[in-house]
Protein backbone atom coordinates (compact mmCIF):
# COMPACT_ATOMS: atom_id res chain seq x y z
CA UNK A 1 0.00 0.00 0.00
CA UNK A 2 1.39 3.41 -0.90
CA UNK A 3 2.32 5.39 2.12
CA UNK A 4 -0.08 8.14 2.93
CA UNK A 5 2.02 10.93 4.26
CA UNK A 6 2.39 10.41 7.99
CA UNK A 7 2.76 13.72 9.63
CA UNK A 8 5.38 14.28 12.27
CA UNK A 9 2.65 15.33 14.68
CA UNK A 10 2.22 12.87 17.55
CA UNK A 11 -1.42 11.95 18.16
CA UNK A 12 -1.06 9.26 20.83
CA UNK A 13 1.70 9.33 23.39
CA UNK A 14 2.00 6.42 25.79
CA UNK A 15 4.74 6.72 28.42
CA UNK A 16 5.81 4.10 30.98
CA UNK A 17 2.27 2.78 31.35
CA UNK A 18 1.70 -0.05 33.81
CA UNK A 19 -1.47 -1.77 34.87
CA UNK A 20 -2.33 -4.56 37.28
CA UNK A 21 -5.36 -6.83 37.58
CA UNK A 22 -5.03 -7.62 41.26
CA UNK A 23 -1.52 -8.99 41.72
CA UNK A 24 -1.11 -9.77 38.05
CA UNK A 25 0.71 -7.13 36.03
CA UNK A 26 -0.90 -6.94 32.58
CA UNK A 27 1.07 -3.99 31.29
CA UNK A 28 4.67 -3.29 32.19
CA UNK A 29 6.27 0.04 31.34
CA UNK A 30 4.71 0.43 27.94
CA UNK A 31 6.09 3.18 25.71
CA UNK A 32 4.48 3.82 22.36
CA UNK A 33 4.18 6.83 20.09
CA UNK A 34 1.65 7.00 17.29
CA UNK A 35 1.81 9.81 14.79
CA UNK A 36 -1.12 11.34 12.96
CA UNK A 37 -2.09 9.10 10.02
CA UNK A 38 0.02 6.23 11.22
CA UNK A 39 -1.24 2.64 11.23
CA UNK A 40 -0.02 0.39 14.00
CA UNK A 41 -0.63 -3.34 14.19
CA UNK A 42 -0.26 -4.93 17.61
CA UNK A 43 0.21 -8.68 17.81
CA UNK A 44 1.32 -11.23 20.32
CA UNK A 45 0.14 -14.39 22.08
CA UNK A 46 -3.13 -14.33 23.99
CA UNK A 47 -2.85 -12.84 27.45
CA UNK A 48 0.04 -10.63 26.39
CA UNK A 49 -1.89 -7.45 27.22
CA UNK A 50 -2.45 -6.18 23.70
CA UNK A 51 -6.23 -5.77 24.10
CA UNK A 52 -5.75 -4.14 27.49
CA UNK A 53 -3.30 -1.70 25.96
CA UNK A 54 -5.65 -0.42 23.28
CA UNK A 55 -8.57 -0.41 25.72
CA UNK A 56 -6.51 1.98 27.83
CA UNK A 57 -6.37 4.40 24.92
CA UNK A 58 -10.08 5.21 25.19
CA UNK A 59 -10.21 4.51 28.91
CA UNK A 60 -12.29 1.36 28.82
CA UNK A 61 -9.48 0.27 31.13
CA UNK A 62 -7.71 2.53 33.58
CA UNK A 63 -3.90 2.51 33.66
CA UNK A 64 -2.36 2.78 37.10
CA UNK A 65 0.94 4.42 36.40
CA UNK A 66 2.50 6.30 33.52
CA UNK A 67 0.87 8.74 31.12
CA UNK A 68 -1.40 8.45 28.10
CA UNK A 69 -2.02 11.57 26.02
CA UNK A 70 -4.45 11.35 23.11
CA UNK A 71 -4.54 14.35 20.80
CA UNK A 72 -3.51 16.71 23.55
CA UNK A 73 -5.88 15.29 26.18
CA UNK A 74 -4.23 13.45 29.02
CA UNK A 75 -6.25 10.51 30.29
CA UNK A 76 -6.60 11.14 33.99
CA UNK A 77 -9.54 11.24 36.36
CA UNK A 78 -10.99 14.29 34.66
CA UNK A 79 -14.17 13.00 33.03
CA UNK A 80 -14.12 15.85 30.53
CA UNK A 81 -10.82 14.64 29.14
CA UNK A 82 -12.13 11.08 28.96
CA UNK A 83 -15.26 12.25 27.16
CA UNK A 84 -13.23 14.27 24.68
CA UNK A 85 -10.97 11.32 23.95
CA UNK A 86 -13.90 8.94 23.48
CA UNK A 87 -15.48 11.33 20.99
CA UNK A 88 -12.27 11.35 18.95
CA UNK A 89 -11.42 7.68 19.23
CA UNK A 90 -13.61 5.06 17.60
CA UNK A 91 -13.46 1.45 18.64
CA UNK A 92 -14.39 -1.83 16.98
CA UNK A 93 -14.75 -4.85 19.25
CA UNK A 94 -14.25 -8.56 18.76
CA UNK A 95 -17.88 -9.23 19.68
CA UNK A 96 -19.23 -6.25 17.64
CA UNK A 97 -21.20 -4.89 20.65
CA UNK A 98 -23.98 -3.53 18.46
CA UNK A 99 -27.17 -2.51 20.24
CA UNK A 100 -29.63 -5.35 19.58
CA UNK A 101 -32.77 -3.30 20.32
CA UNK A 102 -31.96 -0.72 17.65
CA UNK A 103 -31.90 -1.05 13.88
CA UNK A 104 -28.64 -0.78 11.99
CA UNK A 105 -29.45 2.81 11.12
CA UNK A 106 -30.36 3.69 14.72
CA UNK A 107 -27.12 2.10 15.90
CA UNK A 108 -25.31 4.53 13.63
CA UNK A 109 -27.30 7.63 14.51
CA UNK A 110 -27.41 7.26 18.31
CA UNK A 111 -23.96 8.69 18.99
CA UNK A 112 -24.08 11.52 16.44
CA UNK A 113 -27.51 12.65 17.68
CA UNK A 114 -26.93 12.33 21.42
CA UNK A 115 -23.26 13.20 21.66
CA UNK A 116 -22.48 15.40 18.66
CA UNK A 117 -25.88 17.07 18.61
CA UNK A 118 -26.78 16.37 14.98
CA UNK A 119 -30.43 16.51 13.96
CA UNK A 120 -32.12 13.25 13.10
CA UNK A 121 -32.03 14.10 9.41
CA UNK A 122 -28.35 14.98 9.39
CA UNK A 123 -27.46 11.91 11.39
CA UNK A 124 -29.46 9.69 9.06
CA UNK A 125 -27.94 10.95 5.85
CA UNK A 126 -24.47 10.73 7.37
CA UNK A 127 -25.15 7.19 8.61
CA UNK A 128 -26.30 6.13 5.13
CA UNK A 129 -23.09 7.54 3.72
CA UNK A 130 -20.96 5.42 6.02
CA UNK A 131 -23.16 2.36 5.57
CA UNK A 132 -22.49 2.69 1.86
CA UNK A 133 -18.80 2.89 2.56
CA UNK A 134 -18.94 -0.40 4.44
CA UNK A 135 -21.15 -1.71 1.61
CA UNK A 136 -24.37 -2.54 3.44
CA UNK A 137 -26.78 0.37 2.91
CA UNK A 138 -29.54 -2.12 2.06
CA UNK A 139 -29.51 -3.54 5.61
CA UNK A 140 -30.12 -0.18 7.28
CA UNK A 141 -33.58 -0.97 8.59
CA UNK A 142 -32.87 -4.45 9.90
CA UNK A 143 -31.90 -5.31 13.44
CA UNK A 144 -28.32 -6.52 14.00
CA UNK A 145 -29.48 -10.05 14.86
CA UNK A 146 -30.73 -10.46 11.28
CA UNK A 147 -27.22 -9.89 9.91
CA UNK A 148 -24.24 -12.19 9.48
CA UNK A 149 -21.17 -11.72 11.65
CA UNK A 150 -19.23 -10.03 8.89
CA UNK A 151 -22.10 -7.66 8.21
CA UNK A 152 -22.47 -6.88 11.92
CA UNK A 153 -18.80 -6.05 12.20
CA UNK A 154 -19.04 -3.73 9.20
CA UNK A 155 -22.01 -2.00 10.86
CA UNK A 156 -19.88 -1.64 13.98
CA UNK A 157 -17.19 0.04 11.89
CA UNK A 158 -19.79 2.35 10.36
CA UNK A 159 -21.17 3.15 13.82
CA UNK A 160 -17.72 4.25 14.94
CA UNK A 161 -17.06 6.24 11.78
CA UNK A 162 -20.32 8.15 12.23
CA UNK A 163 -18.71 9.84 15.21
CA UNK A 164 -16.07 11.12 12.75
CA UNK A 165 -13.18 9.98 14.91
CA UNK A 166 -9.56 10.95 14.30
CA UNK A 167 -8.32 7.59 15.54
CA UNK A 168 -9.76 4.09 15.14
CA UNK A 169 -9.00 1.21 17.47
CA UNK A 170 -9.64 -2.37 16.36
CA UNK A 171 -9.68 -5.06 19.04
CA UNK A 172 -9.34 -8.38 17.17
CA UNK A 173 -12.10 -7.39 14.74
CA UNK A 174 -12.02 -10.66 12.80
CA UNK A 175 -11.43 -13.17 15.59
CA UNK A 176 -15.11 -13.95 16.14
CA UNK A 177 -15.89 -14.34 12.45
CA UNK A 178 -16.27 -17.37 10.23
CA UNK A 179 -13.35 -17.60 7.77
CA UNK A 180 -15.41 -16.63 4.72
CA UNK A 181 -16.43 -13.36 6.38
CA UNK A 182 -12.99 -12.22 7.43
CA UNK A 183 -12.14 -10.83 4.03
CA UNK A 184 -15.14 -8.52 3.75
CA UNK A 185 -14.21 -6.91 7.06
CA UNK A 186 -10.53 -6.63 6.21
CA UNK A 187 -11.40 -5.06 2.86
CA UNK A 188 -13.38 -2.36 4.63
CA UNK A 189 -10.48 -1.79 7.01
CA UNK A 190 -8.06 -1.49 4.07
CA UNK A 191 -10.39 1.06 2.45
CA UNK A 192 -10.36 2.98 5.69
CA UNK A 193 -6.56 2.83 5.84
CA UNK A 194 -6.42 4.38 2.38
CA UNK A 195 -8.29 7.44 3.63
CA UNK A 196 -5.36 8.21 5.94
CA UNK A 197 -7.13 7.33 9.20
CA UNK A 198 -4.89 6.80 12.21
CA UNK A 199 -5.45 3.15 13.15
CA UNK A 200 -4.32 0.82 15.89
CA UNK A 201 -5.28 -2.80 15.23
CA UNK A 202 -4.88 -5.78 17.47
CA UNK A 203 -5.03 -8.66 15.02
CA UNK A 204 -3.50 -11.95 14.00
CA UNK A 205 -4.15 -11.29 10.31
CA UNK A 206 -0.54 -10.98 9.22
CA UNK A 207 -1.40 -10.50 5.55
CA UNK A 208 -3.45 -7.48 6.51
CA UNK A 209 -0.67 -6.24 8.77
CA UNK A 210 1.88 -6.50 5.95
CA UNK A 211 -0.42 -4.53 3.66
CA UNK A 212 -1.40 -1.64 5.88
CA UNK A 213 0.95 -1.29 8.85
CA UNK A 214 3.52 1.42 9.24
CA UNK A 215 4.56 0.10 12.60
CA UNK A 216 4.46 -3.45 13.96
CA UNK A 217 4.32 -3.96 17.70
CA UNK A 218 4.90 -7.38 19.26
CA UNK A 219 3.84 -7.85 22.88
CA UNK A 220 4.43 -10.65 25.32
CA UNK A 221 3.75 -10.85 29.07
CA UNK A 222 2.69 -7.24 29.26
CA UNK A 223 5.75 -5.78 27.54
CA UNK A 224 6.45 -4.46 24.09
CA UNK A 225 9.20 -6.80 22.97
CA UNK A 226 9.66 -5.65 19.43
CA UNK A 227 8.63 -2.50 17.61
CA UNK A 228 9.65 -2.26 13.96
CA UNK A 229 8.56 -1.41 10.44
CA UNK A 230 6.78 -4.36 8.76
CA UNK A 231 9.58 -5.25 6.29
CA UNK A 232 12.05 -5.67 9.09
CA UNK A 233 9.50 -7.23 11.45
CA UNK A 234 8.51 -10.02 9.08
CA UNK A 235 11.83 -10.71 7.36
CA UNK A 236 14.30 -10.11 10.12
CA UNK A 237 12.79 -10.10 13.61
CA UNK A 238 15.38 -9.48 16.29
CA UNK A 239 13.78 -11.12 19.26
CA UNK A 240 13.57 -14.89 19.72
CA UNK A 241 10.00 -14.73 20.99
CA UNK A 242 8.92 -12.78 17.94
CA UNK A 243 10.56 -15.34 15.67
CA UNK A 244 8.78 -18.18 17.47
CA UNK A 245 5.44 -16.40 17.33
CA UNK A 246 5.78 -15.55 13.65
CA UNK A 247 6.82 -19.09 12.77
CA UNK A 248 3.74 -20.43 14.55
CA UNK A 249 1.33 -17.98 13.03
CA UNK A 250 2.73 -17.87 9.49
CA UNK A 251 3.34 -21.59 9.05
CA UNK A 252 -0.29 -22.21 8.20
CA UNK B 1 -46.04 -39.32 9.75
CA UNK B 2 -44.36 -41.35 12.42
CA UNK B 3 -45.67 -40.71 15.86
CA UNK B 4 -43.90 -41.29 19.06
CA UNK B 5 -46.05 -43.63 21.12
CA UNK B 6 -44.57 -42.70 24.48
CA UNK B 7 -46.94 -39.84 25.39
CA UNK B 8 -50.00 -42.08 24.92
CA UNK B 9 -48.67 -44.65 27.34
CA UNK B 10 -48.98 -42.28 30.24
CA UNK B 11 -52.67 -41.52 29.66
CA UNK B 12 -53.79 -44.00 32.29
CA UNK B 13 -51.73 -42.11 34.91
CA UNK B 14 -53.52 -38.88 33.99
CA UNK B 15 -56.83 -40.68 34.29
CA UNK B 16 -55.93 -42.06 37.71
CA UNK B 17 -54.89 -38.63 38.98
CA UNK B 18 -58.06 -37.09 37.64
CA UNK B 19 -60.22 -39.72 39.31
CA UNK B 20 -58.34 -39.27 42.59
CA UNK B 21 -58.77 -35.48 42.54
CA UNK B 22 -62.47 -35.64 41.63
CA UNK B 23 -63.20 -38.21 44.29
CA UNK B 24 -61.35 -36.13 46.88
CA UNK B 25 -63.49 -33.11 46.02
CA UNK B 26 -66.66 -35.18 46.14
CA UNK B 27 -65.60 -36.56 49.49
CA UNK B 28 -64.87 -33.12 50.96
CA UNK B 29 -68.21 -31.76 49.73
CA UNK B 30 -69.95 -34.82 51.11
CA UNK B 31 -68.23 -34.43 54.53
CA UNK B 32 -69.06 -30.77 54.68
CA UNK B 33 -72.68 -31.56 53.92
CA UNK B 34 -73.12 -34.48 56.29
CA UNK B 35 -70.69 -34.00 59.16
CA UNK B 36 -70.98 -30.24 59.38
CA UNK B 37 -74.67 -30.27 58.80
CA UNK B 38 -74.20 -26.81 57.46
CA UNK B 39 -77.05 -24.94 55.99
CA UNK B 40 -75.63 -23.12 52.96
CA UNK B 41 -77.14 -19.75 52.29
CA UNK B 42 -75.70 -17.45 49.67
CA UNK B 43 -78.68 -15.12 49.47
CA UNK B 44 -77.24 -12.40 51.72
CA UNK B 45 -74.26 -11.73 49.45
CA UNK B 46 -75.88 -9.45 46.82
CA UNK B 47 -77.11 -7.25 49.64
CA UNK B 48 -73.55 -6.74 50.81
CA UNK B 49 -72.39 -5.96 47.29
CA UNK B 50 -74.97 -3.25 46.65
CA UNK B 51 -77.58 -1.67 48.87
CA UNK B 52 -80.61 0.36 48.06
CA UNK B 53 -80.03 3.99 48.97
CA UNK B 54 -83.34 5.53 50.09
CA UNK B 55 -82.10 9.12 49.81
CA UNK B 56 -80.71 8.79 46.31
CA UNK B 57 -83.34 6.31 45.17
CA UNK B 58 -80.62 4.16 43.53
CA UNK B 59 -78.25 1.33 44.30
CA UNK B 60 -75.01 2.21 46.05
CA UNK B 61 -72.00 -0.01 46.65
CA UNK B 62 -72.12 -1.75 49.97
CA UNK B 63 -69.27 -3.11 52.11
CA UNK B 64 -67.94 -5.77 49.73
CA UNK B 65 -67.88 -3.49 46.67
CA UNK B 66 -66.39 -0.66 48.71
CA UNK B 67 -63.70 -3.04 49.91
CA UNK B 68 -63.05 -4.21 46.37
CA UNK B 69 -62.67 -0.63 45.14
CA UNK B 70 -60.32 0.19 47.99
CA UNK B 71 -58.26 -2.90 47.24
CA UNK B 72 -58.04 -1.95 43.57
CA UNK B 73 -57.07 1.63 44.46
CA UNK B 74 -54.53 0.36 46.96
CA UNK B 75 -53.07 -2.00 44.37
CA UNK B 76 -52.88 0.51 41.52
CA UNK B 77 -51.29 3.30 43.55
CA UNK B 78 -48.86 1.08 45.36
CA UNK B 79 -47.86 -0.61 42.09
CA UNK B 80 -47.07 2.82 40.66
CA UNK B 81 -45.18 3.92 43.76
CA UNK B 82 -43.36 0.60 44.13
CA UNK B 83 -42.34 0.74 40.47
CA UNK B 84 -40.91 4.26 40.86
CA UNK B 85 -39.20 3.43 44.14
CA UNK B 86 -37.90 0.11 42.84
CA UNK B 87 -36.62 1.71 39.65
CA UNK B 88 -34.68 4.39 41.52
CA UNK B 89 -33.34 1.96 44.11
CA UNK B 90 -32.50 -0.61 41.43
CA UNK B 91 -30.46 1.93 39.48
CA UNK B 92 -28.76 3.03 42.70
CA UNK B 93 -27.93 -0.59 43.43
CA UNK B 94 -25.88 -0.78 40.23
CA UNK B 95 -24.19 2.57 40.78
CA UNK B 96 -20.41 2.79 40.72
CA UNK B 97 -20.49 4.91 43.86
CA UNK B 98 -20.55 3.21 47.23
CA UNK B 99 -23.06 5.42 49.03
CA UNK B 100 -26.10 4.92 46.77
CA UNK B 101 -25.26 1.24 46.56
CA UNK B 102 -25.20 0.93 50.33
CA UNK B 103 -28.39 2.93 50.79
CA UNK B 104 -30.28 0.74 48.37
CA UNK B 105 -28.80 -2.42 49.85
CA UNK B 106 -29.83 -1.33 53.34
CA UNK B 107 -33.39 -0.76 52.19
CA UNK B 108 -33.67 -4.10 50.41
CA UNK B 109 -32.09 -6.12 53.19
CA UNK B 110 -34.14 -4.45 55.92
CA UNK B 111 -37.41 -5.22 54.20
CA UNK B 112 -36.57 -8.64 52.84
CA UNK B 113 -35.51 -9.92 56.22
CA UNK B 114 -38.57 -8.84 58.16
CA UNK B 115 -41.84 -10.79 57.82
CA UNK B 116 -44.48 -8.73 56.01
CA UNK B 117 -46.87 -8.75 58.96
CA UNK B 118 -44.21 -7.53 61.37
CA UNK B 119 -43.11 -4.86 58.91
CA UNK B 120 -46.66 -3.64 58.63
CA UNK B 121 -47.06 -3.24 62.37
CA UNK B 122 -43.71 -1.51 62.73
CA UNK B 123 -44.63 0.74 59.84
CA UNK B 124 -48.05 1.50 61.31
CA UNK B 125 -46.89 2.38 64.80
CA UNK B 126 -43.71 4.28 64.00
CA UNK B 127 -43.88 5.62 60.47
CA UNK B 128 -47.43 6.05 59.32
CA UNK B 129 -48.39 8.03 62.43
CA UNK B 130 -45.67 10.53 61.45
CA UNK B 131 -46.37 10.70 57.72
CA UNK B 132 -50.09 11.34 57.54
CA UNK B 133 -50.10 14.45 59.78
CA UNK B 134 -47.09 15.67 57.82
CA UNK B 135 -49.06 15.46 54.58
CA UNK B 136 -51.97 17.26 56.23
CA UNK B 137 -54.38 14.53 55.22
CA UNK B 138 -56.44 14.52 58.39
CA UNK B 139 -58.24 17.81 57.82
CA UNK B 140 -58.30 17.64 54.05
CA UNK B 141 -62.07 17.32 53.85
CA UNK B 142 -62.54 20.65 55.66
CA UNK B 143 -59.95 22.59 53.68
CA UNK B 144 -60.69 21.51 50.12
CA UNK B 145 -63.21 22.60 47.51
CA UNK B 146 -66.00 20.19 46.46
CA UNK B 147 -64.32 19.69 43.10
CA UNK B 148 -61.00 18.51 44.55
CA UNK B 149 -62.90 16.30 46.95
CA UNK B 150 -64.69 14.66 44.03
CA UNK B 151 -61.43 14.00 42.20
CA UNK B 152 -59.86 12.69 45.40
CA UNK B 153 -62.89 10.51 45.99
CA UNK B 154 -62.43 8.93 42.56
CA UNK B 155 -58.67 8.48 42.89
CA UNK B 156 -58.30 7.51 46.52
CA UNK B 157 -61.77 6.78 47.85
CA UNK B 158 -63.88 8.58 50.44
CA UNK B 159 -62.09 11.63 51.95
CA UNK B 160 -62.84 10.63 55.52
CA UNK B 161 -60.75 7.49 54.99
CA UNK B 162 -57.99 9.28 53.08
CA UNK B 163 -55.22 9.07 55.66
CA UNK B 164 -56.14 5.45 56.20
CA UNK B 165 -55.83 4.58 52.51
CA UNK B 166 -52.65 6.60 52.05
CA UNK B 167 -51.01 4.79 54.95
CA UNK B 168 -51.91 1.48 53.30
CA UNK B 169 -50.55 2.59 49.93
CA UNK B 170 -47.24 3.81 51.34
CA UNK B 171 -46.86 0.68 53.42
CA UNK B 172 -47.46 -1.67 50.49
CA UNK B 173 -45.29 0.39 48.15
CA UNK B 174 -42.38 0.42 50.60
CA UNK B 175 -42.70 -3.28 51.09
CA UNK B 176 -43.02 -4.33 47.46
CA UNK B 177 -40.52 -1.70 46.31
CA UNK B 178 -37.73 -3.80 47.80
CA UNK B 179 -38.64 -6.73 45.59
CA UNK B 180 -39.00 -4.49 42.55
CA UNK B 181 -35.53 -3.12 43.35
CA UNK B 182 -34.06 -6.60 43.14
CA UNK B 183 -35.87 -7.30 39.87
CA UNK B 184 -34.65 -4.03 38.32
CA UNK B 185 -31.11 -4.71 39.53
CA UNK B 186 -31.13 -8.18 38.00
CA UNK B 187 -32.48 -6.71 34.75
CA UNK B 188 -29.76 -4.07 34.55
CA UNK B 189 -27.02 -6.53 35.42
CA UNK B 190 -28.20 -9.00 32.80
CA UNK B 191 -27.14 -6.58 30.05
CA UNK B 192 -23.72 -7.71 28.80
CA UNK B 193 -20.71 -5.53 29.62
CA UNK B 194 -19.99 -5.20 25.91
CA UNK B 195 -23.14 -3.12 25.49
CA UNK B 196 -21.89 -0.56 27.97
CA UNK B 197 -18.44 -0.55 26.38
CA UNK B 198 -19.95 -0.15 22.92
CA UNK B 199 -21.89 2.85 24.19
CA UNK B 200 -18.90 4.35 25.97
CA UNK B 201 -16.78 4.00 22.84
CA UNK B 202 -19.13 6.33 20.96
CA UNK B 203 -18.96 8.87 23.77
CA UNK B 204 -22.29 8.31 25.54
CA UNK B 205 -22.39 9.57 29.11
CA UNK B 206 -23.39 7.31 32.01
CA UNK B 207 -26.93 8.67 31.97
CA UNK B 208 -27.25 8.36 28.20
CA UNK B 209 -25.95 4.80 28.40
CA UNK B 210 -28.67 3.96 30.92
CA UNK B 211 -31.38 5.68 28.94
CA UNK B 212 -30.61 4.59 25.40
CA UNK B 213 -28.71 1.32 25.77
CA UNK B 214 -29.22 -0.44 29.09
CA UNK B 215 -32.79 0.43 30.12
CA UNK B 216 -34.57 -0.36 26.84
CA UNK B 217 -33.00 -3.81 26.91
CA UNK B 218 -33.49 -4.30 30.65
CA UNK B 219 -37.20 -3.41 30.50
CA UNK B 220 -37.95 -6.28 28.15
CA UNK B 221 -36.26 -8.72 30.50
CA UNK B 222 -37.92 -7.28 33.58
CA UNK B 223 -41.57 -7.34 32.49
CA UNK B 224 -42.37 -11.01 33.29
CA UNK B 225 -40.92 -11.01 36.84
CA UNK B 226 -42.41 -7.57 37.49
CA UNK B 227 -45.82 -8.81 36.41
CA UNK B 228 -45.72 -11.67 38.87
CA UNK B 229 -44.49 -9.32 41.60
CA UNK B 230 -47.43 -6.99 40.98
CA UNK B 231 -49.86 -9.87 41.20
CA UNK B 232 -48.26 -10.82 44.50
CA UNK B 233 -48.78 -7.21 45.56
CA UNK B 234 -52.51 -7.40 44.81
CA UNK B 235 -52.80 -10.45 46.99
CA UNK B 236 -50.49 -9.07 49.68
CA UNK B 237 -52.71 -6.02 49.92
CA UNK B 238 -54.96 -8.15 52.13
CA UNK B 239 -52.43 -8.02 54.98
CA UNK B 240 -52.84 -4.29 55.45
CA UNK B 241 -56.26 -5.20 56.86
CA UNK B 242 -54.25 -5.85 60.03
CA UNK B 243 -53.70 -2.12 60.47
CA UNK B 244 -57.41 -1.54 59.80
CA UNK B 245 -57.06 -0.26 56.24
CA UNK B 246 -60.63 -0.70 55.06
CA UNK B 247 -60.00 -2.88 52.04
CA UNK B 248 -61.67 -6.05 50.87
CA UNK B 249 -60.29 -8.43 53.52
CA UNK B 250 -60.95 -6.02 56.38
CA UNK B 251 -64.54 -5.37 55.36
CA UNK B 252 -65.08 -9.06 54.72
CA UNK B 253 -64.12 -9.75 58.32
CA UNK B 254 -66.79 -7.27 59.37
CA UNK B 255 -69.39 -8.92 57.15
CA UNK B 256 -68.35 -12.34 58.43
CA UNK B 257 -68.78 -11.25 62.04
CA UNK B 258 -72.11 -9.56 61.51
CA UNK B 259 -73.70 -12.27 59.34
CA UNK B 260 -72.01 -15.32 60.91
CA UNK B 261 -71.91 -16.72 57.35
CA UNK B 262 -68.17 -17.41 57.48
CA UNK B 263 -67.93 -20.12 54.80
CA UNK B 264 -69.95 -18.42 52.11
CA UNK B 265 -68.40 -15.02 52.52
CA UNK B 266 -64.78 -16.21 52.46
CA UNK B 267 -65.36 -18.46 49.49
CA UNK B 268 -67.00 -15.58 47.69
CA UNK B 269 -64.18 -13.16 48.51
CA UNK B 270 -61.59 -15.72 47.42
CA UNK B 271 -63.34 -15.74 44.06
CA UNK B 272 -63.25 -11.93 43.95
CA UNK B 273 -59.48 -11.89 44.58
CA UNK B 274 -59.03 -14.59 41.98
CA UNK B 275 -60.85 -12.55 39.37
CA UNK B 276 -58.77 -9.39 39.86
CA UNK B 277 -55.46 -11.25 40.10
CA UNK B 278 -56.22 -13.34 37.07
CA UNK B 279 -57.38 -10.35 35.05
CA UNK B 280 -54.12 -8.63 35.93
CA UNK B 281 -52.06 -11.67 34.94
CA UNK B 282 -53.95 -11.83 31.65
CA UNK B 283 -53.23 -8.16 30.98
CA UNK B 284 -49.56 -8.59 31.66
CA UNK B 285 -49.24 -11.62 29.42
CA UNK B 286 -50.75 -9.56 26.59
CA UNK B 287 -48.23 -6.80 27.26
CA UNK B 288 -45.41 -9.32 27.28
CA UNK B 289 -46.44 -10.67 23.90
CA UNK B 290 -46.58 -7.16 22.51
CA UNK B 291 -43.10 -6.36 23.78
CA UNK B 292 -41.81 -9.61 22.32
CA UNK B 293 -43.19 -8.57 18.93
CA UNK B 294 -41.11 -5.41 19.01
CA UNK B 295 -38.02 -7.35 19.84
CA UNK B 296 -35.48 -7.98 17.13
Amino acid sequence: MPDNAISTETIIQIERVSKWFGDFQVLQDIDLTVRHGERVVVCGPSGSGKSTLIRCINRLEEHQSGRIVVDGNELDYNTKHIHKVRCEVGMVFQQFNLFPHLTVLENCTLGPMRVRGLTKKEAKSQAMEYLERVRIPEQAHKHPSALSGGQQQRVAIARSLCMEPRIMLFDEPTSALDPEMIKEVLDVMIDLAETGMTMICVTHEMGFARTVAHQMVFMDEGRIIENAVPEQFFSNPKNERTKLFLSQILSH
Amino acid sequence: MIRNKAPYDSYWIDALVLIAVVSLIVYVVFRVNTVLVYNWDWSFIPGYLFRWDEELQSYAPNLLMKGLFTTIRLAIWSIILAAILGFIMGVMRTSRRLFPRMLSRLYVELIRNIPPVVFIFVFYFFISSQITPLLGLDNISEDSSPMTLKVLDFLLGPPELLSNVVAGIICLALFEGAYVTEIVRAGIQSIPKGQVEGGMSIGLSRIQLMRYVVMPQAVQKVVPPLASQFIILIKDSSIVSLISIQELTFLTMEVATSTQRVFEIWLFVAAMYFVISYACAFGFSRLEKRLALHKA
